[in-house]
């Protein structure tokens, strides 16, 4: 039962932390609930989808498609999140200033909440589908173990939840302020490894094999597999093996975002508030 | 312009080929009762193989290996064909991520 929790909270922990910093970005959002309910139920409906169809997908493209199917939602949820973070660097700081008015905590983002959904329902249905089929799993091998690997299994879901509520309650302690600053960064650095895994994927599926040597091996250290390993594997993209390729496209992303953001960002009024918003 | 697109066409065509190019050895294996069929594979340094892998089971499995950088889903009864880049002398592990605790391999490059 605890294997299997674990099994299930390790796979949930990217998508339970996307949807708590969304939550958090978001507070005061008209409808933005509609949004991420929106994010989740699709996304879970993908996962369903994909897992059924697994082998169609699989053996898709010659043998590629679920590699290229992965390769390319990742690489929407990079435009994605590069995208709100740069509407977000030219918007931030009117979200802020109606959020800190008393009354005022509606704000009209749905502009960018449409990109935040996207990215909850890639999410939710890339590691969603691996988890519908490690349950399917289960269920069809029909062992007298199964109903307690299932309770795991809901176990693994709770603590998911319980990691989307702590990163949520964690972030909207930070001041408003400084709030947009803080999820911007996080967001890029979120981006970068999505962008890393998508060449990850490529390389898997023989697109993008240049430069595939192996830059450093840090398994010793944090292994990706540990769940402290798939957090920072989720906020800063840490890979305990990455390729040579892999590396250049993370910094690359980050670069992009981080200069994008700051040259989007409306001329200063007052320089020093302004340098923490476009950090 | 014409040059241009017939030599970037040829150069598609020699990337696509290029793992057959060189010949890469086909490798067998197998899922059953999640354990791999051998668990130990070894292979020549510095050549790119290609890893058939059947799931006899009929349970999904991840064949995930972080070492060779494969993640890669199989349905149960399916098969997937894994290319494997050329390897540094070394043991690489991998393991079937669903059935941790039994499924588990080495890929030994000597």
């Amino acid at each position: 039962m605890l294997a299997a929790a674990i099994i299930i909270f390790r796979e949930v922990i990217e998508a339970g932390l996307i949807i708590g910093i969304v939550l958090a970005v978001t507070q005061g959002v008209v409808h933005r609930w509609r949004w991420v309910n929106a994010g989740m139920i699709g996304g879970l409906l993908g996962a369903c989808t994909v897992a059924l169809f697994a082998e169609t997908l699989s053996k898709s493209m010659s043998g590629i498609g679920a590699e290229l199917f992965n390769a390319g939602i990742l690489g929407s949820a990079v435009f994605m999140l590069a995208w709100h973070n740069i509407w977000m660097a030219r918007h931030g700081k009117e979200m802020a200033s109606s959020l800190r008015s008393v009354g005022q905590a509606v704000v009209s983002g749905s502009k960018s909440m449409s990109a935040l959904a996207i990215v909850i329902g890639v999410a939710v249905l890339r590691e969603g589908a691996e988890v519908v089929l490690f349950l399917y799993g289960i269920v069809a091998a029909e062992n007298s173990a199964g109903s307690d690997i299932l309770a795991g299994g809901m176990i693994g879901l709770a603590l998911g939840g319980i990691l989307t509520s702590l990163t949520y309650l964690g972030l909207v302690r930070i001041p408003v302020k400084r709030l947009f600053a803080v999820t911007g960064l996080i967001i890029a650095f979120m981006a970068a490894g999505m962008a890393s895994q998508c060449v990850f994927f490529l390389a898997q599926a023989g697109v993008l094999t240049k430069l595939g040597q192996t830059l450093w091996d840090t398994s010793w250290l944090l292994s990706d597999t540990s769940i402290l390993g798939k957090i920072m594997h989720t906020l800063l993209g840490y890979t305990e093996q990455p390729s040579v390729m892999q590396f250049l496209v993370y910094i690359g992303t980050l670069a992009t975002i981080l200069v994008a953001s700051r040259l989007a960002a409306p001329l200063p009024r007052l320089p020093r508030n302004q340098h923490v918003l476009a950090a | 312009m014409k040059k241009t697109v017939f030599a970037l066409a040829t150069l598609l065509c020699v990337a696509g080929t290029s793992v057959n190019a060189q010949d890469a050895t086909t490798i067998e294996l197998s899922i059953k009762n999640h354990k791999f069929e051998p668990a130990e594979i070894k292979i020549p340094a510095n050549k790119p193989v290609i890893l058939k892998v059947k799931n006899l089971d009929s349970t999904p499995e991840e064949f995930e290996s972080k070492s060779l950088k494969i993640e890669k889903v199989i349905a149960g009864g399916g098969e997937a064909t894994l290319n494997i880049r050329a390897l540094d002398v070394g043991k690489y592990k991998f393991v079937g991520e669903f059935n941790e605790k039994t499924a588990q391999g080495v890929l030994i490059v000597e």
